[in-house]
């Protein structure tokens, strides 16, 4: 199918005899909005640290535009167009927000070694353009003003964005969020997941977001898979997902 | 970006007016012979120190074997113009290349372990380099290699010294660099944002070591006779410390550092055991008080006081 | 039947030295695995220990035994001391803050106490004149008997210590996880100072225990010792107390065998090969397990 950005087939992970991940089936379409979720330890970011090569699966295949990409490392995966953010956030903190997002821009700069030493060439082009780049992107996330500062000296909600911004820079095709509104209140919530919704049109970006907030999942992705205990117990839009008996048990139980 | 070619003329101005300077001091024998001598070795120290810190300070790996490239520097170079009469220069670029190989080698499989692990695994590789020195009959082992022409002077390694500070600080503030400081701050993300941190770190090293290993060169023909104990890893703690005491991450630092430590154990050369006690409490009293080393991240052309006296055209 | 005579002799003086390495590894085993510290100045307390001894034996007139629990206590006391004064104000400090710190304080002890005691070596006083026992030409002589004895008692008093005293599960469970140790109402400051004290007294006896093997010390004579007990803790799997032992008699052996087949100027660097090659094929050691970092 032309149309399948990634697809994972029987997908397994298994950590000295513990199945985190199991028989994972699933797939993404292009330009497709899509929400992972399930209760804690259910297996969301082991998902993602398969997909970008931080672990390589036990057993089974993951095809990004149609190409295997198991065994490859995560810059490498990097390279072929995912970028993630992370739920623990990590951000080079020594660093400005600026350098943050430029870091990004690695793969795309074209100059080698010889010209950044000596300050040859593409050099003086290259870094204006990453510079005009990278600010761009700030005032996308309302970083703009804070650029020189160290990136950990902003407040939780701008670092959280700046991850991000950061892995915007990459230029990926598939996005990936790893609970990106966690610790956010609910009004920067809603300008986040506005934010991001804006931002999939803009780039023709395909998105895959982990969130523990359900409501929020449900108001802005076309299709869900709900994970328990490493498996996919459910898949469908969000009115489906609400509905399904098996979901309710496991996920909304308490809530609903 | 004019900003930053505008900070290079600047600093290059002031170097040369430096050279200059402490040039006619050695022309005009205003400077004793052993200042002198404590002039190259700063210079050298400088070239030690800044190229560590690209490992240490801007990598974030903790390398303690740099004495053992300089050695490699130190040998290839002797034994090229002392018993192959061959051009100082081309000595020099030989051992700066053979010390550079030798950590591209080494660096492949051991760039992999962490913190303490890659501290002492370096160490260890420092000092197998001297042992295997010691024994080389060839270059005369443990006594030393005898003989070695007079050839390092104030220009070389003044300007030898400048280009390795202009080659490790454009190196840092490029895309290369800023790899290699995500690397530092993250190893993860850094990855995650497609950084091949393992190309990345092997060239942080390699280039750290290629540079020591000029330095090694510089070193030893400043002498008569050298041997494998000058490239114990005492020495690899003393770049360190020069590092350390500078702040990791800062060539401004690491100038400061290596004169720091150098004059200081030049001073006080007459009493030995007093001039290591005094400089174990300063380092003890440095963790303690200011452990980011006397300059943290700074360089002395972001502060207030350079811009102030060479602002016109702000930043960009 | 030569050669074979020659391997075992060798491997006598390699568990002899293997045994003064384990016990320095010990303390470096015990250091990093509380506080992760590469305590640089090991080796030092060492030399100190066999100062202590020698003054203990020349100037007291003391014989071996006391000599021994002197230099323990005092070096443990310094080991102790030294802990309070340079590591505890850097507890929450960068790692890199406190190696640097440990090497000054290695320096701090190698260069007062060249200036006390001067630093040209000091001769130890024979010992045992010519005793020896002799199994089928392999001999094993006073001194050997010495190390081995003394090391066998003290690595069954630490075995007994750390697993059957309240103390010592205390250390351990430090060692495991320093801050939920601390939540279960572990003094942790106390632990570590205790670790030191420990860690020292061992490498204190392993110092006096050196002089008598090779009649001389001197102010550096620290500085490889200790480099290749670090080695042998890392071989063992650092934090891990038997991998401490046997990675110490697997070092001295190899030693041994270095020097007395090939050529005694390639012994420290058969340390050092080991440890890369450790590091290279088996980071956590012979004992250690694999850990990977959550993402």
């Amino acid at each position: 199918m032309a149309n399948e950005l990634l697809k994972a087939t029987d997908v397994s992970e298994v950590f000295g005899g513990l199945k985190a991940v199991s028989d994972f089936n699933f797939h993404i379409n292009k330009g497709e909005l899509i929400g992972l979720i399930g209760p804690n330890g259910a297996g969301k970011t082991t998902a993602f640290n398969l997909i970008t090569g931080v672990y390589q699966p036990t057993t089974g295949d993951i095809k990004f535009d149609g190409k295997s990409i198991v065994g490859l490392k995560p810059y490498q995966i990097t390279q072929r167009g995912i970028a993630r953010t992370f739920q623990n956030i990590r951000l080079f903190s020594e660093l400005s927000v600026l350098e943050n997002v430029k870091i990004a821009f690695h793969f795309h700069v074209k100059y080698g070694l010889l010209e950044s030493v000596f300050r040859m060439g593409r050099y003086f082009k290259e870094e204006e353009r990453i510079e005009e780049e990278a600010r761009k992107l700030l005032k996308i996330f309302h970083l703009e003003d804070k650029a020189e500062e160290l990136a950990k000296n902003l407040p939780y909600g701008a670092q959280r964005r700046l991850e991000i911004a950061r892995a915007l820079a990459a230029k990926p095709k598939l996005l990936l969020l790893d609970e990106p509104a966690a610790g956010m209140n609910p009004q920067e919530t809603k300008e986040l997941m506005e934010m991001i919704a804006w931002i999939r049109k803009e780039f023709g970006l395909t998105i895959l977001l982990i969130e523990h907030d359900m409501s929020l999942v449900m108001g802005i992705c076309e299709r869900i898979y709900v994970l328990e205990y490493g498996m996919i117990i459910a898949q469908g839009t969000p009115a489906d997902i609400k509905n399904d008996p098996e979901v309710i048990r496991a996920y909304l139980g308490g809530e609903a | 970006m004019k900003y930053l070619r505008k900070n290079d003329c600047i600093m290059l101005g002031f170097a040369i007016v430096l050279f200059a300077v402490l040039q006619g001091l050695i022309t005009g024998r205003v400077l004793s012979s052993f200042w002198q001598l404590n002039l190259l070795i700063v210079g050298i120290n400088i070239i030690m120190a800044v190229s560590l810190n690209l490992i240490n300070g801007y990598t974030g790996q903790f390398s303690l074997g740099h004495a053992g490239f300089m050695a490699v520097g130190a040998y290839v170079g002797i034994v090229l113009t002392t018993n192959f009469h061959l051009p100082f220069a081309v000595a020099l670029l030989a051992g700066g290349v053979a010390a550079g190989f030798l950590g591209f080698l080494i660096g492949i499989p051991t760039l992999r372990l962490r913190g303490d692990y890659l501290a002492i695994a370096t160490l260890g590789l420092g000092e197998i380099i001297r042992v295997v020195i010691m024994n080389i009959d060839y270059v005369g082992g443990a006594a030393g290699f005898k003989g070695i022409p007079h050839h390092t002077n104030f220009a070389w390694v003044f300007f030898l010294m400048l280009f390795a500070l202009f080659f490790i600080k454009n190196f840092v503030n490029s895309n290369h660099g800023r790899a290699c400081l995500a690397i530092r701050e993250n190893e993860i993300a850094a990855e995650s944002m497609g950084v091949n941190t393992t190309k990345f770190k092997v060239m942080a090293f390699t280039i750290g070591a290629a540079f020591a290993g000029v330095a090694g060169g510089l070193f030893a023909h400043c002498f008569y006779l050298v041997s494998p104990n000058s490239f114990t890893f005492m020495q690899s703690f003393n770049y360190l410390i020069m590092v350390v005491m500078g702040g990791l991450g800062s060539i401004t630092g690491s100038i400061a550092g290596a004169f720091v430590v150098t004059f200081i154990s030049a001073a006080l050369a007459s009493w030995p055991e007093f001039r290591m006690i005094i400089y174990a409490l300063a380092l003890i009293l440095l963790m303690f008080y200011r452990p980011q080393g006397l300059f943290g991240y700074m360089e002395v052309t972001n502060m207030g006081i350079f811009r102030k006296i060479f602002k016109k055209g702000g930043r960009n | 039947m030569e050669f074979t005579h020659q391997v075992l002799q060798q491997l006598v003086n390699g568990i002899s030295l293997g045994s003064i390495y384990a016990l320095i590894a010990l303390g470096y085993t015990m250091i990093y695995g509380i506080i992760k510290l590469i305590n640089f100045a090991h080796g030092d307390i060492y030399m100190v220990g066999a100062y202590i001894g020698f003054y203990a034996i020349t100037q007291a007139h003391l014989s071996i035994v006391p000599a021994l629990l002197i230099s323990f206590v005092v070096t443990g006391i310094l080991g102790m001391v030294v802990e309070k004064l340079a590591y505890k104000p850097l507890r929450h400090a960068p790692r890199i803050s406190v190696l640097i710190t440990a090497i000054g304080v290695s320096f701090f002890l190698e260069y007062t106490s060249m200036y006390f005691v001067s630093p040209t070596p000091r001769t130890f006083p024979a010992m045992f004149g010519d005793v020896a026992i002799n199994i089928g030409g392999i001999v094993i002589n006073g001194q050997q008997m010495l190390i081995l004895g003394i090391t066998a008692i003290l690595m069954v008093i630490l075995t007994y210590v750390v697993h059957k005293t309240k103390t010592g599960k205390a250390m351990r469970a430090a060692s495991f996880d320093t801050e939920t140790a601390q939540l279960m109402g572990i003094d942790s400051d106390r632990i570590i100072s205790i670790t030191f004290g420990i860690g020292s007294s061992l490498a204190a006896v392993a110092g006096v225990l050196v002089g008598v093997y090779y009649n001389s010390i001197d102010p550096l004579m620290g500085i490889m010792p200790g480099l290749k007990a670090f080695v042998a803790a890392v071989l063992g799997g650092i934090g891990i107390l038997p991998g401490a032992v046997v990675g110490g008699l697997i070092l001295g052996v190899v030693e041994a065998f270095v020097s007395g087949f090939v050529s005694s100027t390639f012994r420290d660097a058969a340390a050092f090969a080991i440890l890369i090659l450790v590091l290279l094929f088996k980071p956590t050691g012979i004992f250690g397990k694999n850990t990977k970092e959550k993402v």
